[in-house]
């Protein structure tokens, strides 16, 4: 098949420019290729655009798979789709007003992005976080990460066929959305960590809730393995599906669960501890295969790791104060601001300038998001807005995996594939 | 200003202050972060370097930004990772205004391929030898490159042409 073919018959009339590139790119992309007999339909080559508005492909990805009979022979991905801009937005904001904006990049997990924020942003500007901040952090992290791997949990299983499943992961979801609610005032875009510490403690109310929630949620992990790990119709749409290799997955530049499944342990949590991983006993689940049934399993010991973390967490809660008390680094409390002069004094400044670090200072700064490592690099000019803020997003690096194993399976695979990696458009795109 | 490296790093500046050592433009901290900066002639053959002698196997990102100086402007930052010693470090290029043009190194870090055309996107600097050099999240009917400074930070409705965005009508 000619590119000239394709042209031809798809006669685009929208970003033609954009159009051409990408079917000439998927005509290039590996060297071999074949004239094929135009007569016969069994032999007949197929260009199929799935996406950017199919449900199953978790958002906004479009891929251009060049298909063989049911075989993709090479596939193309066409990502931009939900692209903001927010790291030009990001110059200018200060580091306060563009936490909300990090909410709504990997919108599964909200937690993990304001966290990563505010870490890097301490990192820059030098500022000490109380130690009851750190544990806080930590909790909502775990507990974003239980409700991203919950919901890729629901859509994956339900991508490989089992509907019903997606209703149980979310009754699970709307718990630790309601201990959200009570946690940071929010539900799902929580905006709670705050540059310097958090924006509020931790009620008794929360604690209890989320005490039931570790107390009872084993139970339910319990129940999801029963029904999945020898479940013969899962491990037959999963099993040896999109298989990546350790040299690959590291030379592509594969994290998160992806990379773990195949068998390198690189988790940043063991890697360059921050909050106080250092201080809580886990473990960093692996598997050797690099299929979609390793991926499945590590995400779910990730969860139940998460649920060891929380619980330790809430064991050693030390007491004191959950944001530092200077007010050139973090927002004063409310209590100040009502009734002091100074405390609202600082609060304008902190609205208005925010907090400045130091002329020329670069610092990265990466968590271990639910996707990976997820990383801000900030170089100020010593002003309040930041004079670039790169976002190194998780989703974006395995997406690149994504176009490397689709090559040579089949085409009713892809949604479980792409459902495997779990992409979130939103903080690929930017 | 004197330097804390770590052992793995110290290594790295060592043998790369050996071995390149006309290369070698400067190496400095910042925020407990290592920046080790070259001549962009020589990209290519110290990140091959680096990744074959020194075990610098997975590159987690590229960043660009914009200096916005007269000289030198756009600054392009390898973020590398050496998974055996657990060190990272940041190499980073200066290339000028005009024409902004690097060695791509996508034939040693697979991964590099798409942060390259983000870069490419975000600023315009082209990459020599890349396997598949096109925009990425833009279309490539877009005319500006929206990180450059000169690129306005809020947008005026009809104060730049952009492209058609209605498929259905010519």
């Amino acid at each position: 098949m000619k590119l000239s073919d394709i042209q031809s018959k798809v006669q685009s009339t929208f970003f033609k420019e954009h159009q051409k590139a990408l079917y000439q790119s998927l005509e290039d992309k590996h060297t071999t290729i074949e004239e094929m007999d135009d007569g016969d339909p069994l032999t007949a080559k197929m260009v199929l655009n799935m996406g950017p508005q199919h449900p199953a492909t978790h958002g906004v990805l479009r891929l251009v798979l060049q298909l063989d009979g049911e075989t993709i022979e090479k596939v193309k991905l066409d990502i931009g789709y939900l692209h903001r801009g927010v790291e030009k937005i990001a110059e200018n904001k200060t580091y306060q007003e563009f936490m909300p904006y990090t909410d709504r990049m990997d919108y599964l997990s909200p937690y993990s992005n304001n966290v990563a924020l505010c870490t890097a942003v301490e990192k820059i500007a030098g500022v000490e976080v109380p130690e009851r901040a750190h544990y806080i952090r930590m909790i909502g992290c775990e507990l974003a990460r239980i409700s991203s791997h919950l919901l890729w949990l629901g859509t994956m299983v339900m991508d490989a066929g089992a509907v019903s499943f997606f209703i149980w992961t979310f009754k699970e979801r709307e718990k630790i959305y309601d201990i959200m609610d009570r946690l940071a005032g929010h539900r799902f875009t929580v905006s709670h960590a705050r540059v310097g510490g958090v924006a509020n403690d931790i009620t008794d109310e929360a604690m209890g809730i989320i005490k039931e929630f570790t107390e009872a949620f084993p139970k339910e992990l319990k129940d999801y393995h029963g029904l999945l790990d020898r479940n013969r119709l899962f491990f037959d749409r999963n099993e040896a599906v999109g298989v990546l290799k350790t040299e690959d997955a590291i030379d592509i530049g594969a994290t998160g669960p992806v990379l773990r499944a195949t068998g390198y342990a690189y988790d940043i949590r063991k890697f360059a501890p921050y909050a106080r991983y250092d201080q809580v006993d886990f473990e960093v689940p692996t598997r050797l295969e690099g299929d979609n049934l390793a991926r499945y399993f590590v995400r779910m010991e990730e969860m139940s790791e998460s649920i060891r973390i929380i619980e330790q967490c809430l064991e050693k809660l030390p007491k004191g104060p959950v944001r530092t008390d200077n007010a050139k680094q973090a927002y004063p409390s409310k209590d100040e601001v009502y009734y002091s002069m100074e405390g609202m004094i600082h609060d304008f400044m902190m609205t208005d300038t925010g907090i400045c670090p130091p002329e020329g200072a670069e610092a990265y700064h990466a968590v271990e998001s639910p996707k990976g490592e997820l990383g801000y690099f900030i170089q100020s000019d010593g002003t309040g807005h930041p004079w670039r803020l790169k976002v190194n997003a998780p989703s974006f690096a395995n997406l690149q995996v994504l176009e490397n194993i689709l090559d040579g399976e089949m085409v009713a695979d892809t949604v479980v594939i792409i459902g495997g990696v779990d992409p979130v458009m939103g903080e690929a795109d930017k | 200003m004197s330097l804390e490296l770590s052992e793995p790093l110290q290594k790295v500046v060592d043998s790369l202050s050996e071995k390149f050592s006309d290369e070698l433009v400067d190496v400095y901290q910042s925020s407990g972060d290592t920046f080790i900066r070259i001549e962009a002639d020589a990209l290519h053959e110290i990140c091959s370097y680096l990744k074959n002698e020194l075990h610098y196997v997975y590159l987690s990102d590229i960043i660009g930004t914009d200096r916005y100086t007269s000289e030198d402007r756009f600054e392009v930052i390898y973020n590398l990772l050496s998974l055996k010693d657990e060190a990272r470090f940041f190499l980073k290029v200066w290339c000028e205004e005009e024409s902004p043009e690097l060695d791509s190194v996508a034939d040693i870090w697979k991964g590099a391929n798409w942060n390259e055309r983000e870069v490419y996107d975000m600023f315009g600097i082209k990459f020599r030898n890349h396997p598949d050099f096109r925009r990425i999240f833009l279309p490539e009917d877009f005319d500006y490159f929206p990180l450059r400074k000169e690129f306005p930070l809020l947008g005026i409705p009809g104060s730049i042409e952009l492209p058609n965005t209605t498929p259905d009508t010519d």
